[in-house]
């Protein structure tokens, strides 16, 4: 299939990847990569499993081309923890149990991570509302609610 | 150094599932790999006339094209299933369901053998098709099978008798005392209709399998599956292979809840793979997990006789199981649902009959419950209607007739040490049932509702465990259950350092290899920490038992004296007499080397039913008991439901890990609470209209009760490994009619179809008011 070139930076690191016209960020980050924190789960944008951050914006890597990376910064979950150590929002994941199979976890962690970003300290309501595009099947919300408000908690005493 | 039964301990892999590092099949890339494409069949019920594969075989890319012709040629009797063995790896002559595999592309491109899809061309020579379980069952409905095909690999399966000549597979039945008698005798007989729909288990990591052709060793199947050792005994099986030629392994799982029980892409991989002599790699997208498995839509006629004062005398039920195409595991939903269908009471006269029917839908299994949640529906919805109209409190109806311990229950079996009356209690103290609810004004009515539910353990079924200390001391666990995200792996080893006096943490539990795993029945039917609980307790008492012989020259002291204690072998009451386990290896196999070796197993007793009247007097290895509340406010303007309180009261016998216990519950909640608001498969004329989670909405962090509650009651089982019982299911299966009987109790009017969406909820606001909605 036809390759095209592309760079970005990922992760902090500046790549370079061939990818396929069809093929979709998750899959590239995959195949070149072999990072395997975003996954395809509905492929259709509804359940937030596959989400990356591209330039700084939350994004549903199944929908998102590879093609349309280039020049851009991508973060995936791997990145979170750059230099070995967690996050605060992964900390808090843990200290909550905040999932069960963790198969939606790495896209609730991004997605929890540019919440606080945008509003470090939300209510409960802003907290649903924010992470209603990420589905979990386990039904582990309550930990997960619980989890950001810990993380929101953990980052303000950092400031 | 504390207990490790009882300790909140977070799931051992959490590092890895943070960081997205955690390994899932779903993650699989072999070398020299092919990704295979299903070719599903257009219509539910059609004769192949043709099925052209010419042009996709020289597309661009594509390695290989596999119809069911293709798989005679290594398989002759293609046929498998739990239960039955009914469902063709690829179909053969026939489609019994839109979405049926017909045929399978491989290339090393996906996209190249998702392309060569369309060059595939079937003439199909369409039948006439049936699509409702109770229509399914009558006489002169079109036959889905012309032939029954039945399995034989499980015991708690060998009385059920397959009926030939109709959609009705198998026909369950209880009979206790003299329903009919009893009718007359009854001051008020109720009768209900209620139905379920079709719903989806829908776990997040897909369906996905990949196998391997092996060479000279054996056939390994890497697979996102809830049974591995049923999956190496089912493909040897059809492979005329022996088992030990086979390999299943499994890692982590990304949700299961069923949907990946027994047997699902195995054959069709196992197959490919052989065919084509390069691994495969076959990943159902979301919209195809829903075709290839869904819970059975369910109709269940009830009918209950009460005395004046409000004792049941008698309950009759009938229910019908939409299984769809192929069996699955329908029959054990049949049977297990079926038994236990007059809920959790002491009832002398029971009347059961339970019926698995094909129809030309996809084929429904096991949802989380095995059918319980839909018979629970029926009898706890019921219960509030008698109870409302016999002017009673809806609990204490329920005290009245509660099924306490020593009393049989509906299949004869005498119910111990369940917590049936603990819970009741419970639910009733955290619902503050006793103080009244503000039932609210106007368009906003205010409602509460409990619901009771029992479920028997799925019986008789097998655990073995292996474990092992190396030369270092150092502890591994070789057990067959699959960590599909309740936490197994951190429970048993829990349990495995609770028996060495070791940390859980220093304990590795492995993952499921058929390989190197001795045989476990399989994640399901919430048996994993009992069964292997209790192998593994066995296995590490020969450890521990062979570590206290070795111990006891070494410290010149008597075997009976010694236990162990963090890692070490300590002499009682003589506190500098110890040895770790580290220097005791090298006493025996010199430093670094050797291994410890104990095994155990665990097979639960059974006494197989009465084939006529589904009598036993062991039925059930232990019993699931659990209570749901729930406070609803409803929209009477829209129909619209809002749980503002779900509590779920679980009797879990021990807690071995209370945090891991409590989030599985109020998660099983949360995928009850979908099924009950908002989840319907539906189908039109036989086709999907609403795959994929755009228009099959699954609840989100927005939709969930803004309190959701656990409870928990500890009622030990006298078998049960430090007296846990299984829990998985218990905190699913009475969340549907708590909610409804809510909404009953806000409207005064009751719905009997689930899910309770707005449109349904206003109808019958509506029809209560003699207004009802047009159609």
């Amino acid at each position: 299939m036809e390759q095209l070139r592309i760079r970005f930076l990922l992760n902090g690191e500046e790549v370079e990847a061939g990818v396929a016209p069809v093929e979709n960020l998750v899959q590239a980050l995959r195949r070149c990569f072999h990072l395997y924190g975003g996954r395809e789960s509905c492929g259709q944008g509804i359940c937030g499993t596959c989400t990356v951050i591209v330039n700084g914006r939350a994004v549903s890597g199944c929908l998102y081309l590879a093609v349309l990376a280039e020049g851009t910064e991508v973060v995936t979950v791997e990145g979170l923890s750059a230099g070995g150590r967690l996050h605060p929002v992964q900390e808090a994941f843990i200290s909550c149990s905040a999932f069960q199979c963790g198969f939606c976890t790495p896209g609730m962690i991004l997605m929890s991570t540019q919440l606080l970003e945008e509003n470090p300290d939300p209510t409960d309501q802003q907290i649903r509302h924010y992470l209603s595009g990420n589905l979990c099947r386990c039904g582990a919300y309550p930990e997960i609610l619980q989890a950001v408000k810990t993380a929101a908690q953990a980052l303000a005493s950092q400031k | 150094m504390p207990r490790q039964a009882g300790r909140s301990l977070r799931r051992l892999e959490s590092h890895a599932k943070v960081t997205g590092t955690v390994e899932y099949v779903h993650n699989l890339e072999l070398p020299g790999m092919l990704h295979g494409k299903i070719f599903r069949s257009t219509v539910p019920h059609a004769r192949l006339a043709r099925v052209d594969v010419a042009a996709a075989r020289t597309a661009p890319g594509v390695e290989q094209v596999i119809t069911g012709q293709d798989v005679l040629s290594i398989i002759p009797d293609p046929y498998y299933g739990p239960a039955f063995h009914d469902q063709p790896i690829l179909a053969l002559e026939k489609v019994r369901f839109a979405g049926e595999p017909v045929a399978i592309v491989l290339a090393a491109d996906p996209y190249a053998a998702q392309a060569a899809l369309d060059l595939i061309e079937v003439e199909y020579e369409e039948l006439p098709a049936v699509y409702n379980e109770v229509e399914a069952a009558l006489k002169g409905a079109p036959l889905v099978h012309d032939k029954l095909r039945p399995g034989s690999m499980f015991a708690d399966l060998i009385h059920v008798r397959p009926r030939s000549g109709s959609n009705v597979h198998v026909d369950y039945r209880v009979r206790r005392g003299d329903v009919e008698e009893a009718f007359r005798a009854s001051e008020r007989v109720f009768e209900d209709t209620f139905h379920t729909p079709a719903v989806a288990a829908a776990p997040l990591e897909p369906i996905v399998t990949v196998a391997e052709p092996g060479g000279s060793g054996p056939l390994t199947i890497h697979s996102a599956t809830q049974n591995p050792s049923f999956v190496r005994g089912e493909l040897a099986r059809l492979l005329g292979w022996p088992e030990n030629r086979v390999r299943v392994r499994t890692a982590f799982l990304g949700g299961g809840f069923g949907g990946k029980q027994y047997i699902k892409l195995e054959a069709l991989a196992a197959a490919s793979t052989l065919l084509a002599q390069r691994p495969v790699k076959i990943s159902l997208t979301m919209d195809e997990q829903f075709v290839t498995i869904t819970r059975h839509a369910s109709t269940i006629r009830m009918k209950t006789g009460v005395s004046a004062d409000g004792r049941i005398l008698a309950r009759e039920c009938e229910i019908w199981w939409n299984g769809g195409a192929y069996a699955d595991i329908g029959p054990r939903v049949t049977q297990k649902a079926g038994f236990t269908s007059a809920g959790p009471y002491d009832i002398e006269n029971v009347s059961i009959d339970s019926y698995a029917v094909y129809t030309n839908l996809p084929p429904a299994g096991a949802l989380r419950g095995f059918g319980v949640p839909q018979v629970n529906w029926a009898h706890e919805t019921q219960g509030d209607r008698i109870a409302r109209e016999l002017g009673m409190d809806p609990l204490e109806f329920r005290l009245k007739n509660l099924l306490r311990n020593g009393r049989p229950q509906a299949s004869g079996t005498i119910l111990q040490d369940s917590g049936t009356e603990e819970v009741t209690k419970e639910v009733a103290s955290a619902m503050r049932w006793a103080e009244p609810l503000d039932c609210g004004t106007g368009t906003t009515r205010r409602g509460r509702g409990v619901a009771l539910a029992i479920k028997a353990g799925v019986t008789p079924t097998t655990s073995v465990a292996i474990v092992t200390l190396a030369g270092d001391g150092s502890c591994t666990v070789y057990a067959g259950t699959v960590d599909v995200g309740q936490g197994s792996q951190t429970v048993l080893a829990q349990i495995a350092a609770e028996g060495l006096a070791l940390r859980a943490e220093e304990v590795r539990v492995i993952h499921p290899d058929t390989d190197a795993t001795p045989y476990d029945m399989g994640s399901v039917g919430s048996r994993s920490t009992f069964h292997m609980g209790l192998a593994i307790q066995g296995a590490t008492e020969q450890v521990s038992r062979q570590l206290i012989e070795m111990a006891a020259p070494v410290l010149g002291a008597d075997a009976a004296d010694l236990e162990l204690y963090d890692g070490s072998v300590v002499a009682r009451g003589r506190g500098d007499a110890e040895i770790s386990f580290r220097e005791l290896m090298a006493t025996r196999f010199g430093k670094n080397t050797g291994t410890l070796v104990g095994s155990g197993s665990f097979t639960a007793s059974y006494d197989t039913p009465d084939p006529d009247t589904g009598q036993s007097d062991d039925v059930a290895v232990f019993w699931m008991i659990g209570a749901v509340g729930a406070e609803v406010t409803v929209d009477t303007e829209t129909g619209k439901v809002m749980v503002q309180r779900l509590v779920n009261v679980a009797d879990v016998g021990k807690a071995i890990n209370p945090l891991l216990v409590s989030t599985q519950l109020s998660g099983g909640a949360l995928l009850q609470f979908g099924y009950a608001m908002s989840e319907e498969m539906r189908f039109e004329e036989g086709q999907l209209v609403n795959s994929g989670l755009a228009q099959y909405k699954i609840p989100t962090m927005l939709d969930m009760p803004k309190s959701v509650e656990v409870v928990l009651v500890e009622v030990p089982h006298r078998n049960g490994p430090l007296g846990a019982k299984g829990m998985g299911e218990t905190g699913t299966l009475a969340v549907s009619a708590a909610i409804g009987n809510a909404v009953f109790d806000a409207l005064g009017v009751q719905v009997k179809e689930l899910p309770l969406t707005p449109e349904r909820v206003l109808r019958a606001i509506r029809a209560g008011a003699g207004r009802p909605l047009e159609d």
